[in-house]
């Protein structure tokens, strides 16, 4: 009846095209359903997901939280320290990850001190394998200067990958927001969660350095590195920002190497006659503790640090290190 | 074999090793980074940047003595560079070879026809070389906007790859930026584009580096032509014709690049790869002398235009801080391919093309923005002076760079000083403690000192209404437990300091209570007050690594910046009375 190119329609034609443009509509009109948004953009974004830091600590022990070890071989004297707190099987279960934080902040080699010593590392990383029969050992930072280079020109990416750590550089999608209850400045901030995901355990490993603003940086001012964004802004109140990082993170062991101590010119050192030999390794349960005792291999009064004061208030640790009866022992 | 089939694989090689070289300049020790791979090959094989350093400096730089062999297998084969090797003409035949997939033979032979305008390339090498061969005058090295291997060398490291790796991370650890990406993005889309209108449009009309080789192709001893004197006619030769030559009349031997599609199309293997010249007759290249004439003048005399700007004298732009080791900016400008290795190979991204910042000729040229990129320039690293090809950026070593050794007596290269705003300094300007900059100033001992001083807070001035012990009572009120965080102090009118341990609305804690009841008596005065830390750079340190400025809290115009002044490799910039 009908012919192409004439106006008439067939009854199938009309049919088909009708179903056409009936799915067509009902297409559209669930899209726009379904992104249908009454309200517009709020003042605030999005709620975002919050995660919380698991506590990697480990039960305590009377008479054995804080481990004071002399010599100058720190392979030796962080084994020792280690062992006077009990051993890494007391810290380490069979099969579980283990994540371990060093101060990598700076693109600088290990002989300047600015950086945890790689030989501290592959240490505990070694203790973890073998004795405490770790299934995974993860070493991993975000530090200051260009990632990679931190990792390459400080030794600890060879040193952690040689022991067999897992190296594990930071990336966007490892940090995710965190709120400490309580806290003032940690608020929706982003934290290098990734790695700490799968740990079970949690190690930081911090040389002692002088800091102009905070005083000193060790164990509790290391995890500054797993602050992300735009983390600087928190040097406009350095002791609570400390205080409060000291609060979120529980970790199962600190170590605080005090072979060497930068003595000025820090945090970031540059030469050697900013260091002096001090031939202290310091394990601990207790950061404050091992912290208020690494301020005295700066010259230091624990009262000369704010932060301190500040983390004892909150019920992180004491700074009377004295009062926990810490183990002494040297080996050479 | 076919021998068009050789020809693409080879292109397929060295197409997939340029690639490769780019990949690699990624600053690593594992397989697939840096170590010895020869990045610079390819810059190194091509002529134009060694002729255009020879011109310009007058020496002839000892990595680009590989452009000898180049220019010596041209002499003996023709222009087999440009249709074998070339990564950026294998780029094209591809695209152009795409382009014209479902084209009527009739009108592919009409498209790869000879076109008068591709004498623009000779004048387009004239012009380049000419800006550059007056040293006298003032030369300045710009061939490397439109040589073929500089221009595909710095789109590969600058856009494609960071476009590629932007989600993967496979070479870098974060996102890597190129401010004006977009733009050589541009050229090169437009280049490749325009093969979509004539298949091997930028070779035929535009390559310099095509232009230079169809010069000396005339002294070639092997080159295409036509074996018979007489032949049908067909023009079957000319459908694929990558060079637009004519291979079936009178070739014009300078616009061969051998891609060998004639003698493979030629039904009557009438074309031969042979040592006499075409029996059909050979044009040479169509460079008139007029025009020759004009486009080596307007090349001479561009380059003293440009710099009425007096960008390269004492107008120069103090933002555009060059890499350490980068020559002074004259003898800079006379080497720079703005091939963007050193970009590409920087481990911190810092170092970035510029715009117009070292003025119209330092277009692409590298220069420091510290906003970008991870931290600064970082004092452990040479890598950008190690990879740059023609030592523009000088090949310095770690000891060099820092002063010490050998290089004790001329102490350190600086690329800049850093200058704090006061204005916009969290500590000058609105009385905040920071000093982040400080804290990350990597020279021993540090450049970045601070000035120790205690301000009185807003609506600081208090009265006391009762001691006890280590606490003050005030009679007015003040913002609950701001001033417990170890950087507030009370003093009192007598001169008294007391340290400030936490506060509540009506009350102030100190550290101490030593005879506090004494030394505050109700009714007197005190002022709450900041210490503050205000950083001030100390020049004869500063070397303008700009890691202060990557660090600095005040996140867009940052409170302390470097700036050119001081950098060590000219002395006219110079800040410092001594040292």
């Amino acid at each position: 009846m009908t012919n192409a190119g004439e106006k008439n329609l067939g009854r199938r034609q009309l049919l088909v095209r009708g179903a056409k443009a009936a799915v067509s509509i009902a297409v559209a009109g669930a899209l726009a359903y379904s992104m249908y948004d009454r309200e517009g953009p709020k003042r605030e974004a999005e709620k975002i997901k919050l995660v919380s830091l698991p506590d990697f600590s480990v039960p305590g022990r009377d008479e054995q939280t804080l481990a004071i070890v002399a010599g100058e071989d720190r392979a030796k004297t962080a084994a020792k320290a280690v062992e006077l707190l009990g051993g890494i099987e007391r810290f380490v279960s069979p099969g579980d990850v283990v994540a371990i934080k060093p101060n990598i902040a700076f693109a600088s080699p290990s002989i300047l001190g600015a950086t945890t010593h790689p030989d501290v590392i592959s240490a505990i990383v070694r203790l973890c394998y073998e004795k405490g029969r770790a299934k995974k050992v993860i070493v991993t930072d975000n530090p200051i200067n260009d990632p990679a280079s931190c990792f390459t020109i400080s030794g600890i990416g060879k040193a952690a990958a040689a022991a067999g750590a897992d190296v594990v550089m930071p990336k966007e999608g490892l940090f995710q927001y965190t709120t400490l209850e309580g806290g003032k400045l940690i608020v929706n901030w982003p934290v290098y969660y990734g790695p700490l995901e799968e740990a079970d355990k949690l190690i930081g490993i911090a040389p002692v350095k002088d800091h102009h603003r905070s005083g000193a940086s060790m164990t509790m001012k290391n995890w500054y590195g797993l602050l992300g964004g735009r983390r600087n802004i928190f040097h406009q109140d350095i002791n609570t920002i400390i205080a409060e990082l000291a609060m979120l993170v529980r970790p199962t062991l600190v170590i605080l190497d005090g072979t060497v101590t930068m003595m000025t010119n820090g945090p970031t050192g540059g030469s050697i006659s900013d260091l002096k030999k001090t031939n202290a390794m310091i394990a601990s349960c207790d950061m404050v503790a091992a912290d208020a005792f690494g301020s005295s291999l700066l010259g230091l009064e624990p009262s000369d640090l704010p932060y301190l004061a500040l983390a004892e208030k909150a019920g992180v640790g004491t700074a009377d290190y004295e009062s926990l009866k810490p183990i002494r022992a040297s080996v050479t | 074999m076919r021998i068009t089939t050789v020809r693409r694989i080879s292109q397929i090689f060295f197409f997939g090793l340029f690639v490769w070289f780019c990949i690699v300049t990624t600053i690593g020790e594992r397989f697939w980074q840096i170590r010895n791979w020869p990045v610079n090959w390819f810059l190194q094989l091509d002529p134009l940047v060694a002729l255009g350093t020879v011109l310009s400096t007058q020496k002839f730089y000892w990595s680009l003595h590989c452009a000898l062999g180049t220019i010596v297998l041209t002499i003996i084969f023709g222009r087999y560079f440009c249709g074998w090797l070339c990564p950026f003409g294998s780029i094209h035949h591809f695209v152009g070879y795409l382009g014209n997939l479902n084209k009527k033979v009739a009108d592919r032979i009409r498209l790869n026809r000879y076109r008068k305008a591709q004498c623009i390339k000779y004048f387009i090498l004239v012009f380049l070389l000419g800006m550059a061969a007056f040293p006298s005058l003032a030369s300045s090295l710009q061939t490397g906007l439109l040589d073929p291997i500089p221009l595909v060398t710095r789109s590969v490291n600058l856009v494609l790859l960071p476009i590629l790796d932007r989600s993967s991370y496979l070479t870098s650890v974060g996102t890597r930026y190129y401010e004006l990406g977009w733009l050589i993005l541009a050229v090169f889309a437009v280049a490749v584009l325009s093969n979509l209108v004539i298949p091997r449009f930028y070779c035929r009309f535009v390559c310099p580096l095509g232009a230079f080789f169809g010069v000396i192709s005339r002294f070639s001893i092997w080159r295409i032509g036509r074996n018979k004197p007489k032949c049908i006619d067909c023009k079957l030769c000319e459908k694929a014709c990558e060079g637009g030559c004519e291979p079936s009349g009178s070739i014009k031997i300078a616009e061969c690049v051998l891609c060998f599609n004639c003698r493979q199309d030629c039904v009557h293997d009438m074309i031969s790869y042979q040592t006499v010249p075409s029996l059909a007759g050979e044009v040479q290249a169509d460079v008139s002398r007029r025009g020759f004439v004009l486009s080596l003048a307007s090349g001479v005399l561009a380059v003293p235009a440009i710099r009425l700007s007096g960008r390269v004298a004492s107008n120069y732009y103090n933002k555009a801080v060059r890499p350490p080791g980068a020559l002074a900016e004259e003898e800079f400008l006379k080497r720079c391919l703005k091939c963007g290795q050193c970009m590409r190979v920087c481990p911190t991204n810092v170092i970035q093309p510029a715009g117009m910042e070292g003025g119209l000729e330092g277009l692409w040229t590298p220069v420091l923005n510290n906003r970008i990129g991870s931290s600064g320039c970082q004092l452990n690293c040479v890598a950008c002076g190690q990879v740059c090809p023609t030592s523009a950026i000088r090949p310095i070593t770690l000891d060099e760079k820092k002063g010490v050794g050998e290089f004790a007596e001329q102490g350190p290269v600086k690329i800049g000083t850093a200058f704090v705003d006061r204005n916009r300094c969290l500590p000058w300007a609105m009385n905040k403690p920071c000093i982040v900059c400080q804290e990350n100033c990597p020279v021993s001992p540090k450049a970045i000192y601070t000035e120790d001083i205690f301000v009185t807070v807003r609506d600081g001035l208090v009265t006391v209404k009762k001691v006890t012990n280590q606490t003050i009572e005030l009679e007015q009120s003040i913002p609950s437990g701001k001033f417990g965080t170890g950087d507030y102090y009370v003093l009192g009118e007598d001169g008294y300091q007391g340290k400030i341990s936490e506060n509540t609305e009506s009350t102030i804690e100190l550290t101490s209570a030593d005879a506090l009841t004494e030394l505050l008596l109700p009714g007197s005065k005190i002022e709450i007050q900041v210490r503050l830390q205000r950083p001030c750079v100390d020049i004869e340190k500063c070397i303008g690594c700009g890691v202060c400025e990557h660090e600095c809290p005040v996140s867009g115009k940052r409170a302390i910046r470097v700036s050119a002044e001081g950098e060590t490799r000219s002395a006219d910039r110079r800040l410092l009375l001594r040292g």
